[in-house]
């Protein structure tokens, strides 16, 4: 049944927040599912369906309250804090909607950042990531500051840091929702070339179904439950030819 | 490595901020300042004070009679003088010259001087030569024999005193060449023979000019006058005279031990000679004996307990700027939740959040220190040299100044570095 070539396993996930005792409020009812290596997924919900809180739980930055869950072989539940942050440095890349680059930091510094927190040296993260911004059409904006930037390339800048540490998966929390539809066409086809040509795991989260057609796979979520799965349009023939 | 980058994240923090964080270190450059201010000044008098004593010589005793004290012994037995009981001291309460020559002869190995002086007038008075349309002011000190084996007076011209001058209270005098460039326009043969008038108080006071000795200007004296009061000598027992004061005994006079002698052992001995022989029978005076190695200690004791309560006072105002330091850090943090959040999410740990923000409270405090410490040298430095001194600027409280800033970076701002460092990652990236 175990297969290593699952990347992101989840067993009967529950996730419930204390909104003042005795109240308990469930919001993921026992979510299963599971991502294979290489494999481009979406998490397609409306908000309120739990896809946020889905998100937090496979981004390493929350835990579950029950349930399994496995990121490329590592049990995340049994994690210490200061593991989980290790985690996220190495195995997870974020980017968010709001892009979330450090202001006063330039472009090639904040690629820098997770290569620094994983204590990589000087010279060789600056290499790799002038590196990345090449592979994102940023390099002749990587010595600007994120208040000099347009969205369209602050998101660009976000996916080159969310490669640094080379990472299992990248999760993506609705990178397009705040860019206009040409500069979100950009971005989605830099997701896809990173998925085709690199063959990273990319979990898109999004509350938008046009775009999840855009993947492989598409993991429907209501009410804090899977509602669905079903193949997304994306390149299927080439995949299967692969 | 992580640490550099957190320098560098905090320089440009507070660049962003230039106002505020300028605001926040005053409190720490008003404090290091302060600190600094006082330690240079403190220092340079503590210089000054132990420099001149020990040019009067640190490893003198002086002696001389003082009012009986009270002690335990005769209160018990109920034989205390009451509080307030003076008798007029008279020529009996004095040392005699014969008290001396026996004291003399009993210590021979530790006693190497007895150096007696006599001013005419007092300490204060200051006399004038007048010379036609020149003048110079001079005080009349009178020295004993011992005094110049004692001291090292360099003689340019003429002859030092002789014995019989000390024994007949001859009316001779030593003159500074200061005086002779003044007086006689730096001619000491011109000057050597001739007869010197004093004018002290409205008296006259003549002497012959026997030599002339190199000036020396005072510790004390602010600046260089081209008419500073030098000294006029003559011998000790020609003062005496003249302050009719002439087969009397001594009130007080310094002793000159031998390199080897304890002079706190040797002070007690000598104080107990005198009270046991000559003193016993006294109902109202004794002898007291103080070495000025004691007595520069209490001054140094003194003088830095007071640096101490002064250091102390304006070390409230350090932590008062720490507190202000701890308030902007505080501050930063809630405005930076979002990046601390996402600095979370990119992999960093607590240990790396709290490193980061204490590193930018310690580079606030540091950067307020360097400037507080340069204010403060500057301060301490023209207050001295206001004093007319020479600022002693001291290494070592800069250097405490530069660790104390650190310390108070690190102290106030270890709260809110671990408040940012527990901060949830999840609510840390949905704070809007």
């Amino acid at each position: 049944m175990e297969n290593s070539n699952i990347m992101l396993d989840l067993r009967d996930i529950h996730k419930s927040f204390f909104i003042g005792t005795p109240n308990e409020f469930e919001v993921l009812h026992g979510v299963n599912f599971s991502v294979n290596k290489g494999e481009f997924v979406s998490i397609v919900g409306q908000s309120g369906s739990g896809k946020s809180t889905l998100m937090n739980i496979i981004g390493a930055l929350d835990r579950p309250t029950a349930g399994e869950y496995t990121l490329d072989g590592i049990d995340i539940e049994k994690a210490k804090d200061h593991e989980l942050s290790i985690l996220r440095n190495k195995k997870i890349g974020f980017v968010f909607q709001t892009y979330n680059l450090i202001a006063r930091t330039n472009a090639l510094k904040n690629v820098e950042l997770p290569m620094m927190y994983a204590g990589m040296g000087r010279s060789e993260r600056t290499e790799r990531a002038k590196m990345l911004l090449e592979q994102v059409g940023m390099t002749d904006r990587m010595m600007h500051n994120p208040d000099e930037l347009s969205g369209g390339q602050k998101q660009r800048v976000a996916i080159a840091r969310a490669m640094a540490n080379d990472p299992a998966i990248i999760l993506a929390d609705e990178p397009t929702g705040a860019l206009d539809s040409a500069t979100g066409r950009l971005i989605m086809d830099i997701f896809h070339r990173l998925h085709e040509e690199q063959g990273k795991t990319i979990v898109l989260i999004t509350h938008s179904p046009e775009l999840s057609l855009e993947t492989e796979r598409i993991i429907t979520l209501k009410d804090g439950s899977i509602i669905g799965q079903s193949e997304g349009t994306w390149n299927k023939n080439a995949k299967e030819v692969g | 490595m992580l640490f550099t980058e957190n320098i560098l994240v905090a320089l440009a923090g507070l660049k962003a901020n230039i106002m505020r964080s300028l605001l926040t270190m005053l409190g720490i450059i008003i404090g290091i300042a302060s600190v600094i201010a006082i330690m240079t000044v403190g220092n340079s008098i503590t210089l000054i004070v132990n420099t001149t004593m020990q040019d009067l010589g640190a490893n003198n005793l002086e002696m001389g009679v003082v009012q009986r004290s009270i002690d335990e012994e005769q209160t018990d037995t109920g034989t205390s003088y009451g509080a307030g009981y003076v008798r007029e001291m008279t020529d009996d309460d004095l040392i005699s010259p014969e008290m001396v020559e026996a004291f003399r002869k009993e210590y021979p190995d530790d006693l190497k001087y007895i150096i007696m002086q006599e001013q005419i007038g007092t300490y204060a008075d200051q006399g004038k030569v007048t010379e036609g349309n020149k003048n110079a002011n001079v005080k009349i000190m009178g020295y004993n024999s011992d005094y110049f084996q004692f001291k090292d007076i360099k003689l340019i011209d003429g002859r030092k005193f002789l014995n019989r001058d000390f024994r007949d209270a001859k009316k001779v005098c030593l003159v500074t060449d200061k005086l002779v460039e003044r007086i006689y326009d730096g001619d000491n043969d011109a000057a050597i023979g001739q007869e010197i008038e004093v004018n002290l108080n409205g008296s006259y006071y003549k002497y012959h000019i026997v030599g002339v000795y190199e000036y020396v200007q005072d510790q004390f004296s602010f600046g260089v006058s081209d008419n500073p009061v030098t000294e006029l000598v003559i011998p000790y027992e020609t003062a005496r005279n003249e302050n009719h004061k002439q087969n009397k005994g001594y009130e007080y006079f310094t002793l000159v031990t031998s390199v080897n002698t304890d002079n706190d052992t040797f002070a007690t001995t000598v104080r107990d000679y005198f009270n046991v022989n000559f003193y016993s029978q006294n109902d109202a005076y004794e002898i007291a004996v103080i070495s000025m190695a004691s007595m520069m200690d209490s001054m140094n004791t003194m003088i830095n307990m007071i640096q101490l309560a002064l250091s102390v006072i304006a070390g409230i105002s350090l932590v008062v700027g720490g507190i202000g330091v701890m308030n902007i850090m505080l501050v930063s943090i809630t405005e930076r939740t979002k990046e601390i959040g996402t600095r979370k999410a990119l992999g960093a740990t607590n240990g790396s959040i709290r490193l980061q923000f204490i590193t930018e409270s310690v580079v606030i405090c540091l950067i307020g220190g360097i400037i507080g410490i340069v204010c403060g040298c500057g301060l301490g430095m023209l207050a001295v040299k206001l004093m007319g001194y020479d600022a002693v600027i001291s290494v070592s409280s800069i250097v405490i100044a530069v660790g104390f800033s650190m310390a108070i970076g690190i102290f106030f701002g270890y709260y809110p570095a671990n408040k940012a460092a527990k901060l949830n990652p999840i609510d840390a990236l949905r704070y809007e």
